[in-house]
């Protein structure tokens, strides 16, 4: 073994010693094989709790419910009862902390993601009401006459 | 406002229906990727011909691609690195392999090839450094010292050139090359491999894909190595015929480029051409015979969007056109080089046409994608990812190989 | 000279040790994870009816604002696609950014349809699959996707390296780069509403019911029974993949 030939290989091994030296400090200490097995569960353990603690921003009808009872009550008589409040008012978050005022999507587009009509057989688009945007009052807002949380009775109550 | 970049929006152009999330994600360094280690592998092959299978004809070849391989080699994983979005890491597919990714075997198959292509060079030139070495002993001059210190370290203390143990270098370096081909053709089939493999693309997945991937590589790598060779061999002659003090070397010492070496080199050439030329089109008539779901919409692409880059660029020009040039009898340099040159191109095509093809239609089947390659980049990306990273990346090499030959004269040692 | 080599062979023996026994992979023992899986009663699973869906796209909308994706870029984690199939035979589809805006026309592809023109046209909602043998997961070159004990495929976006392979290894096309974090990304299930016991962003966000999440090995969970009991379908069962999410109401023509 004292031959020369074999110098090459030990600067090879010297290189993986370095390589499995640094790896020591490198990679997390949670980093292995679980459940799942080698080929769909090798990971680092730790990021399936960081996933877990990511922020819930849509709370729900609800946690509306809580502060607003009325409006709660006044939509959950109407046709758009199924409808979450955040889909037109925007997600909660930590309102009233934070956001202590939420932005309400109040546009003729909104609206028209159910209610342009498009004559879908088998789809339940089909048999929604719905308007051809271009000449159902095209300028106006769908506020003007409808109201969003009960739009049962034209205009406001 | 944070940085928002979508990843191969500015580069991809979609026609009717793709999903969403569908972009030209793999561009041109991937393309650059089996390309640069395609002719790493076909450099290593092009030297191991003359160590292992005695081909006394390649011998003065051998040194000089063995050499370039080394340098092809340092430069390949640079698509790689330019290409990741996370660069820095790397590194991590050394510290945390997932062996069922092929890509994973990256860092083991490229560690192993590495060492195995220096450890040649080393043996093949061991004799030289210790020479080196020894010469510059003593010698004036900050120039001399540091290269004195160079071929200190290079002879890994190893200060014994007797008969006996040059000869067992001999041995050694026929054991490495041997070795080494096996190691280089799993180089470059796994990158056929990370191709083939992935189900989900129609026109990647088949298991001819790392076969046909090893053929056009050593197509490429003997190309690159003969054109390398001719180009600087004609340069050199040219320069010492236009040098008033040619106080290096003479004429006679550099010879220019002998033709009958470029002719008996390309004889091989031709052989893996005609391999790598049959795989692709069995593999063409495979899928049009079977026909299975996904071959209208590869009929279209084929036949239709790409049909120029395949058929007439890579095909035609990149095939059969240098096929003839190299077959017609009495091959002049020139001929030869021009056959070169439209081979490599070839070999640079087919790339692309696998890469850039493979997501030319989208995974609907209904739809299409077209990747504009940046020219004039205006951010990181558009440079990364255009013309000038991969001309970046085509240049490499070479600049390698002038450092390298610095220290590891593979041109004027004979 | 010796107290050289001395301290060599020492230095030499403690980076070995280092290396072997804090730098070994971290191996689950046979019996952990048998009690694991013993455990485990919980493999999340989603049911799709698209006879209900009416293309509104609050579902996309609310899971971008939920997982903080970009909302102007084209790249979601959940989409609706519109498939219009005319007389003629032809096949109209389209997903204009992703319908995170819902369907507001009746234009497709360009093409204005009129209506006795049309056969059948439905929406198809697509998310992530959580594929029983994701091949996503397969390609990762470092380990930095991973399924999850309960069926979740995620992605630790301090280990991506961002190659791009799980992109293309997907059939779906549900993976792509975050735009702010530059490493691949997905849908999560939102799996941090689910261990809270909450449903979905898109799930909560459908005012139609079109998108259920439920617990596969739960057979008293309604998900459960409609899959035990009704006739449903996959996308793309010829990958081998085993996807996870269920379709009520699936045609041919759906990609």
């Amino acid at each position: 073994m004292r031959s020369h030939v074999w110098r090459p290989l030990f600067v090879a091994l010297a290189v993986v010693g370095l390589i499995l030296i640094a790896r020591a400090f490198v990679v997390p200490p949670d980093f292995g094989v679980y459940e799942r097995g080698f080929m769909y569960g090798y990971h680092r353990r730790s990021n399936e709790k960081e996933w877990e603690q990511f922020k819930v921003k849509y709370r729900g009808k609800q946690y509306c419910m809580d502060c607003h009872p009325d409006k709660y009550e006044s939509n959950m008589s109407s046709k758009h009862k199924v409808i979450q409040c955040e889909n037109c008012h925007g997600p909660a978050i930590d309102h009233p902390e934070d956001p202590p005022k939420l932005t309400v999507d109040r546009s003729r587009k909104l609206c028209l993601r159910c209610h342009t009509k498009l004559p879908y057989p088998s789809s339940l688009r089909g048999k929604l009401k719905g308007i051809n945007p271009e000449e159902h009052n095209p300028d106006m807002e769908c506020s003007t006459c409808h109201n969003p949380h009960k739009p049962d009775m034209e205009g406001w109550s | 406002m944070e940085d928002v970049y979508v990843h191969g929006l500015e580069w991809t152009v979609k026609e009717l229906f793709t999903y969403p999330n569908e972009f030209i994600y793999w561009s041109i360094q991937i393309v650059m990727y089996p390309l640069m280690t395609g002719l790493v592998a076909g450099a290593f092959v092009l030297s191991s011909l003359y160590h292992v299978f005695g081909q006394k004809d390649l011998k003065d070849m051998a040194k000089f691609s063995l050499v370039f391989s080394f340098a092809l080699l340092i430069a390949a994983p640079m698509p790689l690195m330019f290409h990741l979005q996370h660069p820095l890491r790397g590194v991590e597919v050394f510290f945390t392999p997932h062996f069922t990714s092929a890509i994973s075997a990256f860092g083991i198959v490229f560690f192993t090839y590495s060492m195995i292509v220096a450890s040649e060079i080393w043996f093949v030139y061991r004799k030289y450094f210790v020479e080196q070495a020894l010469a510059l002993k003593g010698k004036e001059g900050l120039r001399n010292a540091v290269m004195r210190c160079i071929y200190r370290a290079l002879t890994l203390g190893a200060y014994d050139i007797s008969e006996k143990a040059l000869e067992k270098d001999e041995k050694v370096i026929k054991v490495l090359a041997g070795v080494g081909i096996p190691v280089a053709c799993f180089l470059h089939g796994y990158a056929g491999f990370i191709f083939g493999s992935v189900k989900a693309n129609a026109l990647w997945m088949t298991p001819l894909m790392p076969v046909i991937f090893i053929m056009s590589a050593i197509v490429s790598g003997i190309a690159l190595c003969m054109l390398t060779y001719i180009v600087i061999m004609e340069w050199k002659k040219f320069r010492i015929k236009t040098s008033r003090r040619p106080w290096e070397v003479t004429a006679e010492e550099v010879g220019g480029v002998e033709i009958d070496l470029v002719r008996k080199t390309s004889k091989y050439l031709i052989g893996f051409m005609i391999a790598a030329f049959t795989l692709e089109l069995l593999d063409l008539v495979f899928r049009g015979y079977t026909a299975v779901k996904s071959w209208d919409i590869l009929r279209s692409v084929i036949y239709g969007k790409d049909f120029t880059n395949i058929f007439i660029l890579q095909y035609g020009l990149g095939n059969i056109l240098p096929f003839i040039l190299l077959l017609l009898p009495r091959a002049s340099i020139r001929r030869t080089v021009l056959a070169l040159c439209l081979v490599l191109f070839g070999v640079f095509m087919m790339r692309w046409n696998v890469v850039i093809g493979g997501q030319a239609f989208s995974l609907t089947f209904a739809g299409y994608m077209h990747y504009n390659i940046p020219i004039l980049p205006h951010n990181i990306e558009t440079f990364k990812e255009g013309v000038l990273g991969a001309l970046l990346i085509g240049i490499m090499p070479f600049g390698l190989f002038w450092v390298f030959n610095r220290v590891v004269p593979s041109l004027k040692y004979k | 000279m010796t107290d050289r080599r001395e301290f060599l062979k020492t230095l030499l023996r403690g980076t070995l040790l280092a290396a072997t026994s804090a730098g070994v992979i971290k191996f689950m023992k046979p019996s952990e994870v048998r009690a694991q899986i013993e455990q485990s009663n919980v493999r999340w699973g989603f049911l799709v009816d698209t006879y209900k869906c009416v293309g509104c796209g609050f579902c996309v909308k609310a899971c971008k604002l939920e997982n903080e994706v970009p909302y102007d870029v084209p790249v979601t984690r959940t989409w609706v696609e519109r498939y219009v199939i005319l007389k003629d035979g032809r096949v109209l589809a389209d997903t204009p950014m992703g319908a995170r805006d819902g369907f507001i026309s009746a234009e497709v592809q360009e093409t204005i349809v009129k209506p006795d023109e049309i056969t059948k046209a439905f929406f198809v909602p697509k998310l992530c699959n959580q594929c029983d043998k994701p091949p996503c997961v397969q390609v990762c070159p470092v380990g930095a996707t991973y399924q999850r004990a309960d069926g979740v495929v995620l992605v630790d976006r301090s280990w991506c390296i961002g190659c791009g392979y799980c992109i293309m290894a997907c059939p779906y096309g549900v993976r792509f780069f975050h735009p702010v974090y530059r490493t691949a990304e997905k849908c999560t299930f939102c799996i941090h509403r689910l261990v809270k016991g909450m449903k979905t962003a898109c799930v909560d966000a459908c005012p139609f019911g079109a998108r259920q999440v439920g617990n596969l090995k739960d057979i008293n969970d309604p998900v459960t029974k409609v899959i035990l009991t009704e006739r449903v379908g996959v996308l793309k069962d010829e990958y081998g993949t085993k996807p996870q999410v269920y379709y009520l109401g699936l045609d041919e023509t759906v990609r």
